[in-house]
Parts: C-alpha cells; sequence; structure tokens
C-alpha cells in the first residue's frame, strides 16, 4: 500500500493484520464497511423488487436466496429479515462504524498533528471488535429460521418471543450479541478519539484553531460514549427476557395458545432506553459527514467556511439537543401527552442550529471559486439532502401531524434522505477527498463524476416519491399493499421507485471499480492535491509509523486561510507563520 | 449458463481497467494530473447542477400534481385540524425547500473554478448570521405554538357521554369490543384466553372452567413428578438403609422427628415402602432426567402461579352495584368490520395481546399503538360517513379501514378490519343485533366445545 513499498522490518500480519498504525486501521474500517455496504445494498435490491412488482417471479432471488424467495418471489418472513438487516447493516455498520471508524482514525491524528492516536492498541481493538460483530451480523443470515426480522429497532415482544416470528429465534440472538460487540468497538473508538483530540493536539493548535472534521468528531464521539452504554442495557436485557426467563419488557402476553408466566415488564421501556442511544445515534451518523463536508467545501471553494465560531457552536447544540429529543420515536406509544409536548417542543429546537448549518455552507459557495472534484459534488449533494431531508422532520416533529404520518412511507423518505443520503454522500466526499491520502494514488475524475449524477439522481429519485406514498397513508414495512384499495393510487409510484433503485445500486459498480482500480493503477498522488490547508497533506505520501520524518509540525493559523487577500497563493497552510503586519482569523 | 456469466462479468472487468489504463496513460501523455480538473469539467458539472436542479423540481411538480392531493379530506374532526396544520408547515416547508436549494445550484452554477479569478475572502459576518439563527427561531415558535395546541386538542380528556370501544390486536386481526347496555368493559385477564373467550373476559363460568383445566393440568404434572421411576427407587433405598443399617444414626433431618419413636418410624417406613413398590408397578410410573424432572417441577410451579392469577380476577370489583364477573357479560364483540355512528365521540381503548401493533386509521388521521400489558388510549369524532365518502371520493366501493402500522409478524401487512361509519339510528341499529358475551357462552355450539373439554378432561383424570 502507500503507493510503494518502504522498509520491510514489519511482517505481514503486523502491519495488514493486527496493526497499530491509525491509518491501517482506518483503511481496514473502510474496506469493512464498503464490503458490508455492498450486502446492505444488495439485500435492498432485494426487497426493493418485491416492493415494485408484488408477487413476480425474479430467478435472481432464488439465486440468491434460495429456500427464502421459492420460485423466485419472496417469502414474506424473509422480507422482513431483509429489511431489518438492511437497516441495521446501513446506520451501525457503515455509517457509525464505516464512517467514523475511517475518517476519525485517519484525520484525527493527521489533522492535530499527532504521530498517532493516544492508544493505538486499543484503537487496534476497536477494529476487531467490529471485524467479529460485522461477521455475526452476517453470519446470522444464515441460520435456522433466519435473521432477525422485527425492524432494526427490534422491538420487544416481537423480538423476544421465538413464537412470534422465525426471526426471533437464533437470529435474533446473534443480533444481539452482534451488537454488544459492536458498541465494544465504538466505545473503545470514541474514548480514544476524544482522548487524542484533548491531549495531543501539536504546538499551535488550540481548539479554535482545529479543522471542523475534527471538531465533528470530538462530538460525534462524546455522543457515542455517552449513549452507547444505554443501548447495550437495552440490549443485555432483551437478551436476559429471551432466556433467563425475566420480564423486564413484557407483560399479560398470550401467544402460541399460551399464556406466558411474565407480568410486571414494559415493552415501552425498551423503546425508552433504545431511542436514547437512537436519536444521539442519527447524529452520530450525520454529524462526521458534516464535518467532512465543511472540509471538502471550503477547500474546494478555495473560501474559508463560513462562520466558523457559529459551524462549532451549531455543532455543540445539536449535539447536546441529540440527547434530549428521543420521546419524538414514540408519540404514539400512549406516552403522556404532556411529556410528548416537551418532546416537540426540544426536538423543533434542532431546526435553528440545523438551519444555521446550511445558510452558512450556501454563503460559502457564495463567489467562491469552486472545483467540482467528485469530492466537491457530493458535498454539495450533502447540502441539499440535509436540507430537503430535514425539513420533512419538521413535520414528523410536531405530535399532533406525526400521528398521521408515523411509521409509513414518510418517515421513511425523511430518513433515508436526511441521514441515509447525507451521511453517506458526506463518506463518498471523504473517500474521494482523501483517497490520494489513504492510498497514495488519485481516484479517476471522470468516473467519479459519473458515480455522482447517478447516485443524487437515483437517491432522490428513489426517496422523494416516497412523500407522496406515506401521505396517503402507505405503512412502511410491508410486504405488499394490494390487499387496501384506497392506495391503489399512489402503488403506480413504487415500480418507478424500484427501477431507481436498481439503477442507483448498478451505478456504485463505476465507485467500486474506481476504488480498487485505483489502489493499484490509479495516478500517483503528489503531497497536497487539492492545496489544502491542513496538516494531513504535509506527511509524506508514503505512509511512515510517527506521520511525520522530522519533529511535529507548528501550527500558526487556523485551518481556512483560503484566498486570503494578504497573501498570493489562494490557500495557506497551517504551518505558515504569520506575515508581518497580517491580521489573523 | 452460470459459467457464461461468469466469463462476461470477468471479461467485462478486464476490459475496463484495460481501458482505464489507456485512459491514464494518454493522460499521463499529455502531462494532465486527476487533481487539475479542467474548465471545461467544471464548467459541465456547474450546468449539470442547474439541469439537475430544473429536473428535480419539474419532477416534484409533477409528483405534486398527479399525487398531491391524493389524500381524501379528513373524516374526523380533529383530522381536519391536523390537515390544516400540515397544509401550513407544508407551505413554509416549500418556500425553505425551494430558496435554499435553489439558491446552492444556483451559487454551484455562477462560481465554478476559473483559473484567473480569486474566491471573495469572505470569513463571517456576524449581523448575516444573527438574521439566519432569529428568523428560523421565530418561524418555529410559530409552528410549535400552532402544533401544540391542536395536539392538546387531540390528547385531552374524552367527554363523559364518549362511545367507548375496544380495539383489541393479535397476529394477525382485531376485535372490537363495545361495553354493552351497563356502559362498562368486563374485566379481563390474559390467564382466561380460549378459543371462546379470544378477549379473556372474566365471567364466573369462564374462571371455573380455567381453574377446573388448571387443576387437571396441575394434577398431571404432580403425578408424574410423584411417579418418577429414579426418584421412587432412591427414596426406597434411603429409608431401608435407614431401617436396616443406619438405625441409631444421626443427621436424618427428613425423620429428625421419628428419633425417639422408632416403632411407628418402622412402620411408617414400611408402610411408604409398600406404597412405592405399589406405584412402581402401576401403569403410571415416568421416567425422566434430571433435566427433564426440573423442568416438570419448573412448570408446576408456574401452573401454581397462572391458578393464582386466575384466582386473584375474584378481587376485582366496580364498585357497589356491578360485580366483577358481571360487567363482561352484556360486553359485544365483533370481528371483520365495526361501526361508529357519525358526529359522536369515540374513545377508543387499545389492548394487545402478544406483540406491539399499532391501530392505523388514515382517513381519520388517528393512530395509536396497541401494546401487551399497558392499554392506552385515542379520542375521535367521525364527520364524514362511509356513504358520504363514497360520494366524495367518487367510489360507490369505498371503505373505511383500520390497518395494522407496527411491524408484527409474517402477516402484518394483511391485518385489517373495515370500519363503517354510518348515522346514530342506523349504528344502534347495528349494535343490537350484535350478540352479548354470555348469549354466545350459551350457543349451543358452545355446549356442544364444553362437551367435548369434559370428555377430554375425563380421559385425562382416567389416565391419572
Amino acid at each position: 500500500m502507500g503507493g510503494q513499498a518502504h522498509h520491510h522490518e514489519e511482517s505481514f500480519i503486523s502491519k495488514f493484520v493486527f496493526s497499530h498504525d491509525h491509518k491501517m486501521i482506518s483503511k481496514q474500517f473502510l474496506v469493512t464497511a464498503i464490503v458490508m455496504g455492498v450486502v446492505a445494498v444488495l439485500l435492498s435490491v432485494f426487497f426493493r423488487l418485491q416492493l415494485g412488482w408484488p408477487g413476480e417471479s425474479f430467478s435472481i432471488l432464488e439465486t440468491f436466496l434460495g429456500k427464502w424467495a421459492p420460485g423466485g418471489v419472496l417469502d414474506r418472513n424473509a422480507y422482513l429479515a431483509l429489511v431489518t438487516i438492511h437497516g441495521t447493516i446501513m446506520v451501525f455498520f457503515v455509517l457509525t462504524g464505516g464512517l467514523s471508524g475511517t475518517f476519525s482514525n485517519l484525520l484525527i491524528p493527521l489533522q492535530i498533528g499527532a504521530r498517532d492516536m493516544a492508544s493505538g492498541f486499543l484503537n487496534m481493538l476497536s477494529y476487531w471488535f467490529f471485524f467479529f460483530s460485522s461477521i455475526l451480523m452476517i453470519s446470522s443470515l444464515f441460520v435456522e429460521g433466519g435473521a432477525a426480522s422485527g425492524g432494526w429497532t427490534v422491538y420487544p415482544p416481537l423480538s423476544a418471543l421465538p413464537q412470534a416470528m422465525p426471526g426471533s429465534g437464533t437470529g435474533m440472538t446473534l443480533w444481539l450479541i452482534s451488537m454488544v460487540l459492536f458498541v465494544v468497538s465504538s466505545l473503545l473508538g470514541g474514548l480514544n478519539y476524544v482522548v487524542t483530540i484533548i491531549n495531543l493536539r501539536t504546538k499551535g493548535m488550540s481548539m479554535t484553531r482545529l479543522p471542523l472534521t475534527i471538531w465533528a468528531f470530538m462530538v460525534t464521539a462524546i455522543l457515542g460514549v455517552l449513549s452507547f452504554p444505554v443501548l447495550v442495557s437495552a440490549v443485555v436485557l432483551l437478551l436476559m427476557d429471551r432466556s433467563m426467563g425475566t420480564a423486564f419488557y413484557l407483560s399479560d402476553i398470550f401467544i402460541g395458545g399460551e399464556a406466558l408466566d411474565v407480568t410486571g415488564g414494559s415493552p415501552i421501556l425498551y423503546q425508552h432506553l433504545f431511542w436514547f442511544l437512537g436519536h444521539p445515534e442519527v447524529y452520530i451518523v450525520l454529524l462526521p459527514a458534516l464535518g467532512i463536508s465543511s472540509e471538502v467545501i471550503a477547500t474546494n471553494a478555495r473560501k474559508p467556511i463560513f462562520g466558523y465560531k457559529a459551524m462549532v457552536g451549531s455543532l455543540l447544540a445539536i449535539g447536546f439537543l441529540s440527547f434530549i429529543v428521543w420521546g419524538h420515536h414514540m408519540f404514539v406509544t400512549g406516552m403522556n401527552p404532556f411529556i410528548g409536548s416537551v418532546f416537540v417542543f426540544t426536538t423543533l429546537l434542532i431546526a435553528i442550529p440545523s438551519a444555521v448549518k446550511a445558510f452558512n455552507y450556501i454563503t460559502t459557495l457564495w463567489r467562491g471559486n469552486i472545483r467540482f472534484s467528485p469530492a466537491m459534488l457530493f458535498s454539495i449533494g450533502l447540502v441539499s439532502t440535509f436540507v430537503t431531508g430535514g425539513l420533512t422532520g419538521i413535520i414528523l416533529a410536531d405530535s399532533a401531524l406525526d400521528v398521521n404520518v408515523h411509521d409509513t412511507y414518510f418517515v421513511v423518505a425523511h430518513f433515508h434522505i436526511v441521514m441515509g443520503m447525507s451521511a453517506i454522500f458526506g463518506m463518498l466526499a471523504g473517500i474521494y477527498h482523501w483517497y490520494p491520502k489513504m492510498f497514495g494514488r488519485m481516484m479517476n475524475n471522470k468516473l467519479g463524476f459519473v458515480h455522482f449524477w447517478i447516485t443524487i439522481v437515483c437517491g432522490y429519485g428513489v426517496f422523494f416519491p416516497m412523500h407522496f406514498v406515506g401521505i396517503a397513508g402507505a405503512p412502511r414495512r410491508y410486504y405488499e399493499s394490494s390487499n387496501f384499495d384506497f392506495l391503489n393510487g399512489v402503488m403506480d409510484l413504487q415500480p418507478l421507485i424500484s427501477t431507481f433503485a436498481i439503477v442507483g445500486a448498478i451505478g456504485q459498480l463505476f465507485f467500486l471499480f474506481n476504488f480498487f482500480y485505483s489502489i493499484f493503477y490509479g495516478q500517483k498522488s503528489v503531497q497536497n492535491p487539492w492545496k489544502s490547508n491542513t496538516l494531513e497533506w504535509t506527511t509524506p505520501v508514503a505512509h511512515m509509523h510517527g506521520n511525520w520524518d522530522g519533529p511535529l509540525p507548528k501550527v500558526h493559523r487556523w485551518a481556512y486561510d483560503y484566498s486570503n487577500p494578504v497573501h498570493e497563493e489562494d490557500f495557506v497552510p497551517q504551518t505558515t507563520p504569520a506575515l508581518p503586519g497580517e491580521v489573523m482569523h | 449458463m452460470k459459467l457464461l456469466i461468469l466469463l462476461v462479468i470477468v471479461l467485462g472487468l478486464v476490459a475496463a481497467v484495460q481501458l482505464s489504463k489507456v485512459y491514464q496513460l494518454s493522460m499521463s501523455l499529455r502531462g494532465k494530473r486527476e487533481e487539475d480538473i479542467s474548465e471545461a469539467d467544471n464548467r459541465l458539472n456547474g450546468n449539470l447542477w442547474l439541469a439537475f436542479m430544473v429536473a428535480f423540481y419539474a419532477g416534484f411538480i409533477w409528483l405534486l400534481v398527479r399525487y398531491g392531493d391524493y389524500a381524501p379530506p379528513s373524516a374526523s374532526l380533529h383530522g381536519e385540524a391536523v390537515d390544516w396544520l400540515m397544509d401550513f408547515n407544508m407551505l413554509i416547508i416549500f418556500v425553505v425547500f425551494f430558496l435554499v436549494n435553489t439558491l446552492l445550484f444556483w451559487f454551484s452554477a455562477k462560481y465554478y473554478y476559473r483559473a484567473d479569478r480569486k474566491a471573495q475572502f469572505y470569513a463571517h459576518d456576524n449581523k448575516l448570521e444573527l438574521v439566519w439563527t432569529v428568523i428560523p427561531s421565530i418561524v418555529l415558535a410559530i409552528l410549535i405554538a400552532y402544533g401544540l395546541q391542536t395536539w392538546n386538542d387531540m390528547t385531552g380528556e374524552a367527554s363523559d357521554d364518549a362511545i367507548r370501544v375496544e380495539l383489541y390486536s393479535k397476529q394477525f386481526d382485531w376485535t372490537a369490543r363495545y361495553p354493552g347496555t351497563d356502559g362498562e368493559f368486563g374485566l379481563v385477564n390474559y390467564n382466561l384466553i380460549t378459543p371462546l373467550n379470544a378477549l379473556g373476559i372474566v365471567t364466573e363460568g369462564g374462571v371455573q372452567d380455567a381453574l377446573k383445566e388448571i387443576e387437571l393440568k396441575i394434577a398431571k404434572v404432580e403425578s408424574e413428578i410423584a411417579y418418577e421411576k429414579g426418584h421412587l427407587i432412591a427414596e426406597i433405598e434411603a429409608l431401608e438403609d435407614k431401617l436396616h443399617g443406619d438405625h441409631h444414626g444421626h443427621g436424618h433431618d427428613e425423620h429428625a422427628d421419628d428419633h425417639g419413636h422408632e416403632g411407628s418410624f418402622d412402620a411408617m417406613a414400611s408402610a411408604r415402602i409398600a406404597e412405592i413398590e405399589h406405584m412402581l408397578a402401576s401403569g403410571k410410573l415416568t421416567i425422566l432426567t434430571d433435566a427433564a424432572y426440573e423442568a416438570k417441577e419448573d412448570k408446576l410451579y408456574r401452573l401454581q402461579r397462572h391458578r393464582q392469577r386466575i384466582m386473584e380476577t375474584r378481587n376485582f370489583t366496580y364498585g357497589e352495584d356491578l360485580s366483577a364477573w358481571d360487567a363482561g357479560k352484556d360486553d359485544q364483540i365483533v370481528k371483520g368490520e365495526f361501526h361508529l355512528p357519525l358526529g359522536r365521540e369515540i374513545e377508543f381503548v387499545f389492548r394487545s395481546r402478544d406483540v406491539i401493533h399499532s391501530a392505523y386509521m388514515p382517513h381519520f388521521r388517528a393512530q395509536m399503538n396497541s401494546v401487551p400489558g399497558v392499554p392506552t388510549r385515542f379520542k375521535m369524532t367521525p364527520i364524514i360517513s362511509t356513504d358520504s365518502m363514497r360520494i366524495i371520493l367518487d367510489n360507490p366501493d369505498f371503505d373505511y379501514v383500520l390497518l395494522c402500522n407496527k411491524v408484527c409478524g409474517a402477516s402484518h401487512y394483511n391485518m385489517q378490519m373495515k370500519l363503517v361509519v354510518e348515522s346514530e339510528e342506523s349504528y344502534e341499529a347495528w349494535l343490537a343485533e350484535q350478540d352479548e358475551f354470555l348469549m354466545k357462552e350459551d350457543s349451543e355450539e358452545l355446549e356442544e366445545e364444553k362437551a367435548t373439554t369434559e370428555v377430554a378432561s375425563e380421559t385425562i383424570t382416567a389416565s391419572l
């Protein structure tokens, strides 16, 4: 890797497998996440075939799914399993483990001027917990009864009772164990990120000179460290309800012709615990993407990011608020309406810092000199999806309105645009932008352009019409909707949506090919290809332990001195000392 | 065939790699680098943003025209307020959506990279930032105020003369229950659920039947435990040890009382041995592994607790005039379709038997989860009858529907019940036709069913 093999003092195992080096670990996270992402996209294509053309036979389904798609028609239980595992993999393995794992690891030491993470060993453990957690999650697709099928939120009692559905058997147990391992990975990583950012900044790198990427990664890591342990509690209690006869979430249940000996628990308790993680999780997914796009947009617009302090402030505000809004997922659970009102209020408050971010991005573009690298295209796409998807959140945050669209396609549209597309766009922007840093080679831009335009057209093509399907009253997670005459009017959108989904999935081949081809044959990178200010571009192209050959770089200015009229060049690296008489920002 | 497909894929991949290499070679011959994005490429992408914007908005408008007013008018009173609030929110959302996306795409197209110009250095402007913090805050305050007002109206207490209807969910159907002439829903207990009493309504007969049935089960398990061969043989051995070998020994706590009365202990032990030998010779002998024996003990314990819970239903009263055991007698239970009167407030009570379901009535803008163990409520007033809605929608086959909107298993997508809204007179007439719970219990069908269970229980008793 890294373009050329330099010293060979390390064995293959310690260099590529059990590496302590943050750059290698970052690449391990990335490749694992890409593999998981491919699986999750395939799963979605399979269930989109059923949703677009219900009951029709597709031989590809039988080829891949065997007895789950007898005669090429997806089985009803398998449909739910696919939906569940698609969501789980995308939210946790691609957009949490993949996104944070890749870019926090790669960029934190490089952008703050550290030789490595605070603990390389914990960092390695973090990856391997993630790896085994991924293996468990994938293996749950192959067990008797199939994978977990209760939706990615796995609400009990459905998930607690093997009698309730085949997916609540072994597959569910594996899901829960996999999640516990995942959380361990996430905690080890998160602690490491926070400690590194606070302690290992190089000389001159004050908190107010940190690139916004680092701010975003830090807020993300803090959110994770505070909220993921609550998920573990939820999951462990659920495991106990499943296998040790406890009744934390169960009460008064009659199933399979038998009255169960459980009283006193509450299924709603699980939802509180789950969403206490679940909502911060949305921002754990989104904030790194916003951080990446801030950096990419400033670099490629050749302009300072507009309102740096407001950007940091809004990150912190979003991070704080994300902890007190979880109840907006539960307006129709019978929760006390007054508590609902409080959650309406706190949730809508989040729109304010989000609006600030959106307007600041747009002002950054105004009178910029925009270089459309693929990374820049994806970042601008992110701003669009962040706004478009975020706006429908206003409807869902309003309890009176949520009642009517809760759990419909409207919700699917909302979170896929604001969280799915935005975060994926941020991740892809990061990959295109820092690819030369990771692999010492460039990706092909032309393929990147094709990839981007296919992805944004198909992404909106899939999720935008879903708003209309949802407002008409179509519930999500339905195997088919032909049993309801009142939905006939909007169901002709389903084949269109599926077509966009399939084309969009095929479009990702442009990315996959580009990614793997360029690792081996891509054009060799120069040290600072994007003419960027941040410290990672002062390291040698070939990777080395410790990142910098000589002493650590010294920082003299913030990261956003692009097109500063005092300087001749349109970028001023952070290591450049102040000119005589220069006013510093 | 599969081999052929594989071959095509491999060849395609090889071709792609070769093409890319050629492309790269030509680039390096011209001395071009990937990061130097040409002005033509920049202009192209800028223009593509404009093209994308036009296509995006055109698609949006097409969707709006074709599907925008798809949702029929609200059939409930609170739904009208919800729809108004939705329109108001949507209006604001549309404005912001078009404004922000247009600015974004337009700036992207306008300011594409040209080597001869430099971007404007514009790092911050506190006034501007204050503007776009304060304006959203004001707009959101308005939205929150209207939203919470509507929410409070929706979720307030139901009026005293509201009609109460219970919607009961299980995998994968709905049952509706009306409280009958006494206006009270009968007490329910999930331990009393039988095929004939799907809701587990408490009645005297039901409780007695359930107790009878559970006594039989307890007796059966007790017998299985008492007649376990291994345990019986072990008991004989222990007794014989005591009788012959370890006569004066100490430490046998089980028979501590017998110390000092050796004569009577011997007699009792011998009697017990004789009894066990008789048991060993009987046909009821069971042979269980240790694990299975423990499982039986566990089952016995559970059955005893179950019995306890059923007996506890006796303690519940509704007050002086109505006993817990009578309130359920006149309850009316309907499946398949249920009716509601036009213009009357309805208070729904939701219960679930197994997993979480969600009662969703999209035409009424109404939804509430039904949660096992935790009853929930929702009130609404229907204002458009089924017949009127058929005219409004110009569809003589239209029907309101209650559907499940919380994933609950394989047939989740088809868990529905028809709902008919009609004039109060028609509703009363329909309700009068519905059977009362105990009438049903007295029906012949039930008698037959009872007879067969009695025969079955006799066989069980005989086998004991």
